[in-house]
């Protein structure tokens, strides 16, 4: 009896296997969807400013003006242009040409001079309050910056509180990428496990072929075992290729384990698995099961894992909901690792709550398998 | 080697579809002997399939017992499926797996030893004529080679019970017959016994013994000659000099004493009521040239005598269209030498025919023969690669709306709106040929008296019966009263009678002047056909009329040859010219 049932198993890895490797759609799930993921958001989308535009009013030229301005024009993070007056710099900003204005009034100088305090003025088009939280972000910093510079060369002290605020973004222009690309590998899994899988077992309904299966003397673990295994394979292969990915082209650094990297993956990996399995229960039919995927397992995972938006940000009710989702806690993780390090405690509670959901998935798919049509 | 018989008793089984109960099986008894090849016969909707699942263990009744091969099958299914084969409707092949790599997987499945898979493998593969194909990808093989190979798949670990759903279903006749070889071997070899369902009713023929289903009932069970004794005596053909066939058909069809009449070839095929021979002058009184010889029955005969109820469908006949005049020798649809290619694959390969106005002329053929493609390309529905084509005298791609609302066209699928009324589909496909007002009216009250829809106006399209469905998309592509009507595989899962009423129908329209092209995958519907072409693979293998196909396939030892015959002498000519290139 053993030896027949290894057999089965044998079998049905084969034939999957061999499914896999014949068809397009896997592969480019697995091996082409992460280079196309992983440089869309390594170099095309980036949550960093650089090079803004910006409208800089200078009402009476003279060397102080000058010396910020030229601050400004130095700065990688702005591209100034200049104005005359307030009006036509406006002008600009309601065209959404330039991002902000920088204003300095006619008694700039006096007032810098004088020790008072020199004021000028910030508009900022708030449209995009993200960009718009960046651009005076940016601005006030360069300000500072150029500010304590400034009294440093007069060898006084200005009467300004010079405290240099180190804000995020002033390292943020490199560290958006490190941040994107672990929690991409996330996104990658998911697809791999959730959709893929998904995809292939309602196929197997679709065109009949479950039916067959299931008069077989096929015992229905063998069948689970001989879906998951290969699709476990799969995923994590796309996962290693990712890393290698992101740590030899993108630059990213991985600081914690490679060992428990894997074995973190690996228990994502079978959370993302006994998902799609139980969307292909639900639904035998390729279209509703990659509907389902999509937006029960993918668009949760792109949005409300933490991978793009912060999760500390968002509605306390939003923030409740996350915690359903397991994209959540390995995004956590894979920061953790490749950012941080062994972050004993960060890693540990995650994959307390990612082995909850495997043991709760994996208990419903088993509960709902059985070798009967209905 | 299988003792033990198959028993259902008092099996029933219903399911839910859409909030509503639709009872599938309705308490069936029935006993499976040992050794014989069984038939499920019936339509779509009959039932056979959810038998032949609740036999593999693959579903479990409301209610009744099931016991396959002595083995109780709801309480021990594994142990049931480790005795018995079993081949699903699409023949549960992996498209993207090769021909050997299949049986590889089933053998795994199966538990045959590595050791004797090789002459397992070696066998089947003779039995079923695939040696040569192994290395192919089962999804390249024509559609008779995957039911063979589907069938070699169930075989691989020697079955004692092999159940067969529907395995002939739009597979060319060659292969279906095949198929009969290989399974009728099976049981002589080593005992095995067979359930195989079918809708086409001439198979019953070849069953040792048959069960006849119809909406979820058994109503019978006994040999083919048990079923068709009732009526020994009751058939007969008649043909009169100087009458069409058509109008024959149409005339004795409303004579007394008369069940049904149906065209074959150039006569009409007649079910009588009673078993005594009719007098010429007392059916058609107005037909001197009446001719009629008794023939022997066919199951379909005495299916058609079990399940038909007398009615008068000759008033709605006359009233189907208004004549459409014209010379009748007018070249209405013209292609020459038309082909369609989808990359590398030759849908449709320089074919070229002619119809003329009021013929039905068919185009026959087995799934995959291209004949839906040329249906499409002649609708102007999809762009030809090469060659011409004219409906109306234009080719319909190009042409204005005018002249594609002289065509109609009835598609393969259910192409109503489900969610939509009968009365509101209706009114929607006349208004789209721009059908308004007291016209429209008139139309909408014609098709619902002369297609009998009346009593489900208000129902939605979707939970109409099969049946009535078809009668739906025939009423629909008929409501702007088209010259040229184009009907893709009207009749596939439709069952026998709803087939006469259509047929009749069609043969009205087209007394009245209206060309139909129609398409078909069942061999005994040419007979309706005043001229068709069989496809096979793309490419018309011949033209003609019915007769002078089976006349030109007429041999000593089969004097008086069938559709399927001439089909299949064809397809063998064909074969032996490629095997000779």
């Amino acid at each position: 009896m053993r030896r027949s049932s290894r057999m089965r198993l044998l079998g049905m890895i084969r034939k999957e296997s061999l499914q896999i490797l014949r068809d397009p759609s896997s592969i480019s799930i697995a091996f082409v969807l992460p280079v196309v993921l992983l440089f869309l958001f390594g170099y095309g989308v980036s949550l960093d400013a650089k090079l803004i535009p910006v409208g800089i009013v200078i009402e009476q030229p003279d060397s102080a003006t000058q010396s910020l301005a030229g601050a400004f024009e130095r700065s990688e993070f702005f591209r100034p242009y200049h104005f005359d007056s307030i009006q036509s710099a406006q002008q600009m900003l309601n065209e959404r040409r330039i991002d902000g204005i920088l204003w300095m009034r006619s008694n700039f100088s006096s007032n810098l001079l004088a020790g008072q305090e020199a004021p000028i003025g910030v508009i900022i088009n708030g449209v995009d309050s993200n960009q718009a939280n960046i651009t005076q972000g940016y601005i006030q910093g360069t300000w500072l910056a150029w500010l304590s510079r400034y009294a440093e060369s007069r060898g006084h002290s200005l009467p300004v509180p010079v405290s240099l605020e180190q804000r995020v973004w002033f390292n943020a222009a490199l560290s958006s990428r490190l941040f994107l690309v672990p929690g991409l590998i996330a996104i990658i899994m998911t697809m791999i496990g959730s959709l893929l899988t998904a995809l292939v077992v309602a196929r197997e309904w679709e065109r009949g072929t479950m039916e067959a299966l299931m008069v077989t003397p096929l015992r229905i673990g063998e069948l689970l075992a001989g879906k998951l295994i290969p699709y476990f394979a799969l995923g994590m292969a796309g996962m290693l290729f990712s890393v290698a990915l992101a740590v030899w082209q993108f630059d990213v650094p991985l600081r914690g384990s490679l060992w428990l990297l894997m074995a973190s993956s690996a228990l994502f990996m079978l959370v993302a698995l006994a998902i799609g399995m139980l969307i292909s229960i639900v639904s035998k039919n390729q279209f509703v099961a990659g509907q389902l995927a999509i937006i029960v397992t993918f668009l949760p995972a792109f949005i409300l894992s933490g991978f793009l938006f912060d999760i500390n940000s968002m509605p306390e009710w939003v923030q409740l909901i996350t915690h359903l989702v397991p994209a959540r806690y390995f995004v956590a993780i894979l920061q953790t690792l490749f950012l941080a390090g062994d972050v004993w405690p960060v890693v540990l509670s995650n994959m307390g709550a990612l082995l909850l959901m495997l043991l709760f998935f994996f208990t419903l798919v088993w509960r709902k398998s059985h070798k009967h049509l209905e | 080697m299988s003792g033990n018989p198959t028993t259902l008793s008092a099996v029933s089984k219903t399911f839910r579809s859409a909030g509503r109960k639709i009872t599938a099986l309705d308490s069936i008894d029935l006993t499976l002997q040992p050794g014989r090849v069984t038939g499920l016969i019936g339509p779509d909707g009959a039932g056979k399939t959810t038998l032949m699942r609740l036999v593999a263990g693959l579903l479990l009744p409301d209610k009744g017992a099931i016991q396959v091969l002595g083995i109780d099958a709801l309480t021990r299914p594994l142990e049931v499926q480790s005795s018995i084969g079993y081949m699903p409707q699409r023949f549960g092949l992996y498209e993207d797996l090769s021909v050997q790599e299949n049986l590889e997987l089933y053998a795994d499945l199966q538990g045959v030893p590595v050791a004797q898979r090789a002459t397992r493998f070696q066998e089947l593969m003779q039995m079923t004529g695939l040696s040569p194909f192994t290395q192919r990808l089962a999804g390249q093989l024509s559609g008779g080679m995957k039911q063979k190979l589907g069938l070699a798949c169930t075989l691989v670990r020697s079955p004692r019970l092999l159940l067969l759903d529907e395995p002939t279903v739009g597979v060319d006749p060659l292969s279906r017959r095949e198929l009969w070889q290989i399974v009728y071997h099976q049981v002589q070899e080593v005992g095995m016994s067979v359930l195989l369902s079918t809708a086409y009713l001439d198979e019953a023929e070849r069953c040792d013994e048959v069960i006849l289903m119809h909406q979820g009932k058994l109503l019978g069970q006994g040999t083919p000659a048990e079923f068709s004794r009732p009526v020994s005596g009751r058939i007969f053909q008649a043909s009169a000099a100087g009458c069409s066939h058509r109008r024959l058909q149409e005339q004795l069809s409303r004579a007394p004493g008369v069940l049904d009449a149906l065209i074959e070839g150039e006569a009409v095929r007649l079910v009588m009521e009673s078993p005594s021979k009719p007098e010429p002058e007392a059916l058609l009184p107005e037909q001197q040239n009446l001719q009629l010889t008794a023939v022997e029955p066919r199951f379909e005969d005495a299916f058609i005598a079990r399940l038909k109820r007398r009615r008068d469908l000759g008033g709605m006949a006359l009233s189907l269209q208004k004549k459409v005049t014209a010379n009748t020798d007018d070249e209405v649809i013209r292609v020459h030498k038309l082909q369609r290619r989808f990359g590398d694959f030759i849908a449709v390969n320089n074919i070229s025919f002619s119809v003329r106005r009021g013929e039905i002329f068919g185009l026959l053929g087995a799934n995959g023969a291209g004949k839906s493609t040329t249906f499409r390309m002649l609708c102007g529905l999809l762009p030809a690669s090469s060659g011409e084509l004219a409906v109306a005298g234009h080719d319909l791609r190009q042409a204005a709306a005018s002249a594609r609302g002289r065509i109609g066209y009835m598609a393969q699928k259910f192409s109503l709106y489900t969610s939509l009324s009968v009365i509101q589909n209706l009114r929607f496909f006349s208004g789209v040929y721009g059908l308004r007002g007291k016209q429209q009216k008139a139309r909408l009250e014609w098709a619902l008296t002369t297609f009998e829809l009346e009593p489900f106006r208000d129902a939605n399209a979707g939970d109409l019966p099969l049946g009535y469905k078809q009668r739906l998309s025939f009423a629909a592509a008929l409501m702007h009263e088209p010259e040229i009507l184009f009907l893709d595989e009207p009749t596939s899962g439709v069952d026998p009678l709803a087939r006469r009423e259509f047929w009749a129908r069609t043969n009205a329209l087209a007394e009245a002047g209206v060309t139909v092209l129609v398409t078909t995958h069942f061999m005994e519907e040419a007979n309706y056909c005043d001229r068709l072409v069989i496809m096979a693979e793309g490419e018309v293998l011949t033209e003609g009329t019915p007769l002078a196909m089976k006349t030109s396939a007429r041999t000593p030892e089969n004097p008086d040859p069938t559709m399927e015959d001439a089909f299949i002498q064809l397809i063998e000519q064909r074969q032996a010219q490629q095997a000779t290139a």
